[in-house]
Formats: C-alpha cells, structure tokens, sequence
C-alpha cells in the first residue's frame, strides 16, 4: 500500500493556515459529551491533556509514574529550539526547518518540519507566560546557546535543566485542569492493550500497578504519548521504567510502525564503568558549546590527559568537519568517536571513551563563566565518575539516546487506526533520520499545546460521542488477554532473571543494530533475537503474584515486547540499503566514510504493518517528495 | 566491597513492617546505591524469593522518584545528592546499612521502600501554577525580567518534587516544597497577579493534606538533593503575611 500523509495543499508557510481551515470543529457545548484518553504525562502527555482538557473535553491521563512531574522530558537538559531569531544571528522559521530537514538527512515530511519551525515561536511564548524561568541576560531579556547542526543560536534554556522546567509547566497546566475536574489522572497505570472497535480506536486496557488491578477505559479517541524505545539496548540514557510496550501493542492492533531502525545514539555520554551498570548517563550536547572533542594521536597512550601536548592530540570533529567543528550533528560526532575508539585511541579504562576538555574555554572564559554554563553538569559527571571535570578533561562515549522511528502518523497525527493519534517522541513524524538536539522538548509541546486540539476535532466532530462503553465485549477480550499473560509469565518459574534477558538483548542490538550495521550482523540478529524470545518464555523467572505491586512482573512484560520489537527494528535496518542519519550500513558508505544516502530507493518512509505472530510483517511506504528542498548530500564539512 | 543492608520489608499500607537482613557481596565502589540494591535484588529473584521494592526512574538525579532513607538520612550521607546519584565509593567494606523509606503521615507505604506521595502533587492542584490558557499569550520578550528575579525563581523551580523534605521534618511538614512553588511563581510579573490567592489555597492545601507545619529545624535545607534553601519559608511567610494587606 502506499501512504498518504495527508499533507495539505499549497504553498509550504500556508499549509497549516489551509488545514486549519478544513477541519472540522466541535462545538463548546459539544466538547464535553466527547471522552478522550491521553496516554503518558511527559511534556507531549502533559501539554495536550491540559490543552484538552481546557476546551471543555472529558479527559483521563495515564502515566506508569507515581506522578504525572516525572515522565522522562525532565531529564533533558540543554534547551529548546525556536526560530525567535532574537540574537538577529540570521534565523529565521525557514532556516530552522532547513536545518532540521537536513539533521534529519532528508527522511522526514517538510509539511510537518516546516509546521514544527513555525510553532516553535509560540512554545516559547507559552512556556514564559507559564512561568518557565529561562535564562536571561542583564536587561531582561531571554538568552540563547548554540546547539548541534546549526550556526545560529536558538536554544532556550534553563540552567541544564530544561526539560524539568518545561515539563513543570506543563505538570502547572495539567494540575489546573485536575482541580477543575476537567481531566482525571491515574497514575502508577500502564497501558498494556489497545481496544480496537469497527476499525476504530475506543479505550486501552490498563494495569493498576499497586494492585494489580486490570480494567479498560472506554473513550471516543485515544493520544499515546509514551515516548521513545531506546531501552531495547538495556543501557541508554532514558529512564529505568521508558519502555515500547504501549506502542508496540498498538502496532499489534494495527497501527503502522515507521522507520523503527531510525535511533538516535548520543555522542556525550558518561562511558560505562562495568557489569552492574543499569544505564547510561547523557552530558548535554550544550557542552560542545565550550569543549573540545579529542583523543590521543598515539595508540595506546597512557600518560593523563594534560600531559599530552597540544600537537600530539587529535581533534577529530575539529579537522574532519572545520565548518561545524565540535558542533557537528549527532550522528556524525557519535560515528567519529566510534572510529577514532575502533582504531585503538580511544581514552579511559577499555579505550572506549573520548575527552571532551573544557581547558581552552576556562583559559579564554574563566572558570566562573563555565560554572555558571554547565555547574550541574560538571557536579553530576563528579559524583558518577569520581573526576573534576575543571581540572582534567571529562570522557564521554555514544550511547543509545533518542528514537526517531515511531508509530506511523498522517500530518494531524493520526495513525492508521484512526481515532488514535500520537504525539512526541512516541510518533515518527518530524526527525527524520536523526534528530537535531533541542528539538525533542520542541516536538512534544507543539504536538500538545498547538496541533492536536486542531486536529483531534476534526476527527471527533465525525463521530457519535460515548459510542462504546467499557461493558463492550471487545474490552472484556483485551483484559483477559492481558490476565493470561500475567498469568503466564508467573507460571514460567525459570532460572534467569528478566535483566539477564534484557542485558543480552541489548548486547544483541548494540552489537548488530547499534551505530553501524551490516547485512550479515543483521541476519544474524534476526536469528538470535527469537531464540532469545523462545528461551525467555520457557527459562525466565517473575516472582511473587498478580495481584498487587510487582516491579519484576512489570519488567517482565516490557521486555517481552522489547523481545519481539528489537527484530522488527532488525528488520527494518536490513531492508533499508543505504546510510542515513543514525541509520549507517557499513555497505553504503562515500570513499571517506561518510554516509551514502539512496535517493532513488530510498526516499521513502517504512512503515510496518503487523500480521501475526511468527508471520513476516508487511511494508507500506510513504514516498517522500521534496517541493521545496533540494535533495542534497548532507554536508557538514 | 560487602556489606550487611537492614531492609525495611512492608507488603502493605495496612500490613507490619520490619528490618530484614541481607548480605550485598561483591559491591563494586562504582555502582550506585540502586545498582547496589538491583544485585542484591538480582539474587532474591534468582533464590525465587520477592525482590526489595523501591521507586526509581530516571538515575539521573531529576525525575525525583528514588525516595530512601539511609542510616536515618533521607536520601543519605552525601549532601545535594539524591539516592539515586550516590555512589558506593562513599561506603566502607563491611559497613552495616539501614534502608528505610520516607516516613511521613501524608506518606503512606505502598510496599517495602516505596511510598504514596500523592499528596505533594494535589498541594500542586490547589493553585502551584500561573492560569494561563494555551495561546492568547504575549511575545516572550514583552515582560522583561530582571536577571535577579529569574535566577531566584530558577534556584526555588529547582525542586524535585521527591517529598526528602518532608521526610526529614520531625513535624513532617512540606514547607519547603510548597514555598519553593510560592516562591518561584512569586519572583515572576507573571506569577504575582495570583499570588495572594496562591499563597494561601497552598498552605491550606499543605494541612489538608495532612503536613505538618514548620518549626523551624532546617532539616528539609540539610537533605535537599538539589540545594533548595529554608530563606524560601520565610519568602511565602511573608507572601502569606502580605495576602492580607489589600
């Protein structure tokens, strides 16, 4: 089947304005008759609840958390993008969806990038009237940074923590529709099914995590919000409880994944010390504002860092990309440090890690300045690796950060199964091949605060609001499918533990489906991978009961679905023959290593429909056409 | 490194709770104190014996879910440091370790080490947030905001949300938590027009709940993970004293 995207006509800045004007509205007295479940409470969750929830719907918000504040949007820490131009540095909406476009090695749809830049400006003006405190400088005004992949500054901050603050002022906006009854919250609820009726998507089927408790909530449309998958490597930078399971079921129910091998691996990370290491740790990316990328030009050089001299180090991203330098895009900084690692330099214990030394900047800024910039930072890489980053240079690794791929979505963020809309991290939609940093806390609150309150009406004003109840015999399927598998899982009483199967399913995908990848690493994890999910359904050991709190229990069902996920991601890696973005087959590659996109193949979205168990899913593609654009090697040289 | 752990063990809010020992051999100085507890979990899974149940999340120090009293300090030994971010090297072979939940009125036991605070997030319901609706707002730079004022609003937003405050307050009081949200809004032109309001829907929200009140200890100040200070009790002191002035 090919897809429709469902882009609007006309001309790339009218096209939002144009599809506003199509849909349909709900009327206020209408809005209130209409039930709508909001599935995860990070930033993406959060806004579009409380955006809901204003307009007068009914609404119910789900998060796996004890607290809506928590969803993992809070960790992230260098800022957020917008096109505000304020440092008259040259932005404009239309370079910021330039530069995303090309971060995102021409994968994703310019329709939706270019509404992305547009909306950028208002998230800004949102999140200050909410009482965001951002940087500012002496006379009031808000300050910006750099980022990767673009020469002009237009990231917001707030100290290193943006999302937290973002996320609190979504959380702020959230707990004013509780008090007002307008939505209701359910924490410590995980989603573990999907209800689909006549097609369409009616209410998921939901365990209570206290006690154990399954029940499903009927409502007239669905928003997942549950970010990203970047756990199916067991270590990454995202939270112990991010999982796939969500999506992953709504696959199972019908809805499309896209580009499922689009991950995006981070090149700042805290390198992993040993065994009993349970995730990794994300450096901003705003610290290669003021550090300096570099490994040692001798093999196996063992004298400290500062003993080196300037000639005798090597400052990769600095000589092989001089225009972008330590600013180089993600995929491209974290392909580097795996090179220069690859070929024996590589810094610290095992010789997987890079220094990224802030000497120069403290020289040239003094340490105060630098405190002032990145104070946690530094504070948070001490406590964790024992070294002062102000005294010698911090070392840092890729790790498995972000996910591009996602569930399928036309331009209103609509899946297939219509009536269930996604939204942030937890859709493909607008990064392409890799994503740009500072442009996740974008996405999530675009897609809450402005898109899907347009959109989501067009869909509800088309049907019979309360169509189904809970009573509907299709729900009473869905949870004693999910009883049975609690059920089962308990019943297994093997001898490995669910972390051990974790653990090596992602030596599984780090190895083979990890930042390069080839044919025959992917067949083999294709093989690897079911007999790995066979063993697990036979050997694996859940303690304790069904019916009240059980963390392991919990585990055990996300990395069940991560167990059949990871070979889906395989396979999509397999069948896309070319490099792209943080999708690198070591087969297509330029003569100086760089990636060698197919345009004439390639430029396609791979969306994947689900046929059963054991069954070969089917793929459908989206052709991606570029009006605007001129399809170009991406060059950051 | 190993160690001896007293764990207090609870299978539910209306259920006894006890100290249980368990041996952690093995510990490497660089694992965190939840890959600390993870091991010793990774055992009692594979003896088929139910594992310590605690909150975590994000092990980065930010989500605020990792809530552990250790050796009688809610969140332990080393300052500004959330349980999730302290490091075994802090510890000592053969060091006795007593892991204990936060206890507080307002903060029921769920199971083991974890605990309901759920309390802390209705404080925030009562009116902890600006009533601004999505769009209609002003361009970001129309209100100017003196550094001073963001950096104060910055340093009192900083807050977690873990409920360490409360659980080192012997009047288990959440005085801490909500003038951090008090004072955050308040250095804001943004936040002022409701601030009156604000100030007292919180504070009375904060006894409804079942917080206690403050009598001045400091000890939320000493076992902040992210360095909140007690000057912000006196702010919303004085914002609650000033809703009376009209």
């Amino acid at each position: 089947m090919i897809l429709d995207g469902k882009s609007p006509a006309g001309p790339l800045a009218e096209k939002w304005d144009r599809r506003r004007h199509e849909l349909k509205l709900v009327n206020p007295a209408n809005k209130r008759r209409y039930r709508i479940l909001v599935v995860g409470t990070g930033l993406a969750g959060a806004s579009a609840a409380a955006t809901l929830g204003e307009l007068g719907y009914n609404v119910e918000a789900f998060c796996f958390q004890d607290s809506p504040r928590r969803g993992h949007s809070i960790a992230a820490q260098g800022g957020i993008n917008a096109a505000k131009n304020y440092p008259n540095d040259g932005d404009s909406i239309y370079r910021l969806f330039y530069d995303t476009i090309k971060g995102g090695d021409f994968r994703a749809r310019e329709s939706n990038v270019y509404r992305l830049a547009m909306l950028s400006n208002n998230i800004i003006d949102q999140c200050v009237a909410q009482g965001v405190p951002f940087a500012r400088d002496y006379a009031g005004y808000l300050d910006n940074r750099s980022f990767g992949g673009a020469q002009v500054s237009r990231t917001f901050y707030a100290r290193g923590q943006t999302g937290q603050q973002l996320l609190l002022g979504a959380y702020g906006a959230l707990s004013r529709q509780i008090q007002g009854g307008s939505v209701k919250l359910y924490p410590r609820t995980e989603m573990l099914d999907l209800v689909v009726i006549n097609g369409e998507a009616k209410g998921i089927t939901v365990r209570d995590l206290v006690t154990g408790e399954v029940r499903s909530h009927a409502g007239d449309a669905v928003c997942l919000c549950t970010g990203g998958y970047a756990n199916v490597f067991y270590l990454s930078t995202n939270a112990m409880g991010s999982n796939v399971t969500a999506t992953y079921r709504a696959y199972k129910r019908g809805a499309f994944f896209a580009n499922p091998c689009f991950t995006q691996i981070h090149p700042t990370c805290i390198p992993v010390s040993g065994n009993h290491q349970s995730k990794l740790t994300l450096m901003s990316e705003s610290l290669r504002n003021d550090g300096r990328v570099w490994v040692p030009r001798k093999k196996g050089d063992q004298r400290r860092p500062h003993e080196i001299p300037d000639e005798e180090r090597d400052y990769c991203l600095e000589r092989k990309y001089p225009a972008f330098g330590n600013l180089a895009p993600r995929d491209i900084a974290s392909r580097a440090a795996k090179e220069v690692c690859d070929e024996g330099l590589g810094a610290g214990p095992g010789g997987r890690g890079v220094y990224l030394d802030f000497a120069d900047s403290i020289k040239r800024l003094g340490r105060e300045k630098i405190q002032e910039r990145y104070g946690n930072l530094f504070e948070m890489y001490e406590k964790i690796t024992a070294e002062n980053a102000y005294e010698q240079p911090m070392r840092i690794y890729p790790a498995p950060h972000y996910s591009m791929g996602g569930l399928w979505v036309d331009y209103n963020l609509q899946s297939s199964i219509p009536g269930l809309f996604v939204l942030g991290e937890a859709n493909f939609s607008d990064h392409g091949a890799n994503r740009l940093g500072a442009s996740a806390l974008m996405q999530g609150l675009a897609d809450g605060y402005f898109v899907i309150s347009y959109t989501i009406a067009d869909y509800l004003a088309r049907t019979t609001p309360g169509l189904v109840s809970a009573g509907h015999p299709e729900f009473g399927r869905a949870e004693e499918g999910i009883r049975e598998n609690v059920r089962r899982l308990l019943g297994i009483k093997g001898r490995k533990t669910v972390n051990e199967f974790h653990r090596e399913l992602g030596r599984i995908m780090w190895e083979h489906v990890g930042m390069a990848r080839s044919r025959q690493g992917l067949e083999l994890a294709l093989r690897r991978i079911p007999e790995l999910r066979a063993e697990f359904w036979e050997n694996v050991i859940v303690p304790g009961s069904g019916n009240d709190l059980n963390q392991e229990l919990e585990k055990a069902g996300r990395v069940a679905d991560f167990l059949e996920f990871g070979e889906l991601m395989a396979l999509d890696a397999l069948m896309r023959e070319e490099s792209c973005g943080g999708h690198f087959r070591v087969e297509h590659q330029m003569p100086d290593g760089e990636a060698e996109r197919d345009d004439d193949n390639f430029c396609h979205v791979a969306a994947w429909e689900f046929k059963g168990m054991g069954k070969r899913p089917e793929l459908h593609k989206e052709p991606l056409t570029f009006e605007n654009l001129k399809l170009a090697a991406r060059s950051y040289k | 490194m190993d160690l001896t752990l007293y764990v207090w063990r609870q299978k539910g809010p209306e259920e006894d709770g006890r100290l249980e020992e368990h041996a952690a051999e093995g510990i490497s100085p660089d694992m965190s104190f939840l890959e600390m507890l993870d091991h010793v979990n990774e055992r009692l899974v594979r003896e088929g014996r139910e594992p310590i149940a605690f909150d975590h999340d994000c092990r980065e120090g930010i989500c605020g879910t990792c809530s552990q009293v250790i050796n009688g300090v809610p969140h332990g030994p080393q300052e500004k440091t959330t349980v999730c971010q302290l490091h075994m090297r802090h510890f000592r072979d053969k060091d006795s370790i007593y892991i204990e939940p936060f206890r507080a009125k307002a903060f029921p036991v769920i199971k083991d080490l974890m605990v309901d605070r759920s309390a802390l997030d209705r404080v925030i319901q009562s009116g902890g947030y600006i009533s601004v609706h999505t769009g209609g707002v002003p361009d970001a730079n129309a209100v100017l905001l003196p550094k001073n004022d963001a950096d104060t609003a910055m340093d009192a937003s900083e807050c977690i949300g873990c409920g360490a405050c409360v659980a080192a307050c012997p009047n288990g009081s959440a005085m801490l938590f909500t003038s951090a949200k008090v004072s955050h809004l308040a250095a804001l032109p943004q936040g002022r027009v409701e601030a009156a309001r604000r100030v007292c829907v919180m504070t009375d929200a904060m006894l409804d709940q079942g917080f206690g009140n403050c009598s001045n200890h400091y000890e939320c100040q000493a076992v902040c993970p992210k360095g909140i200070k007690a000057k912000f009790i006196a702010k919303l002191n004085r914002e609650f004293i000033k809703s009376f002035v009209r």
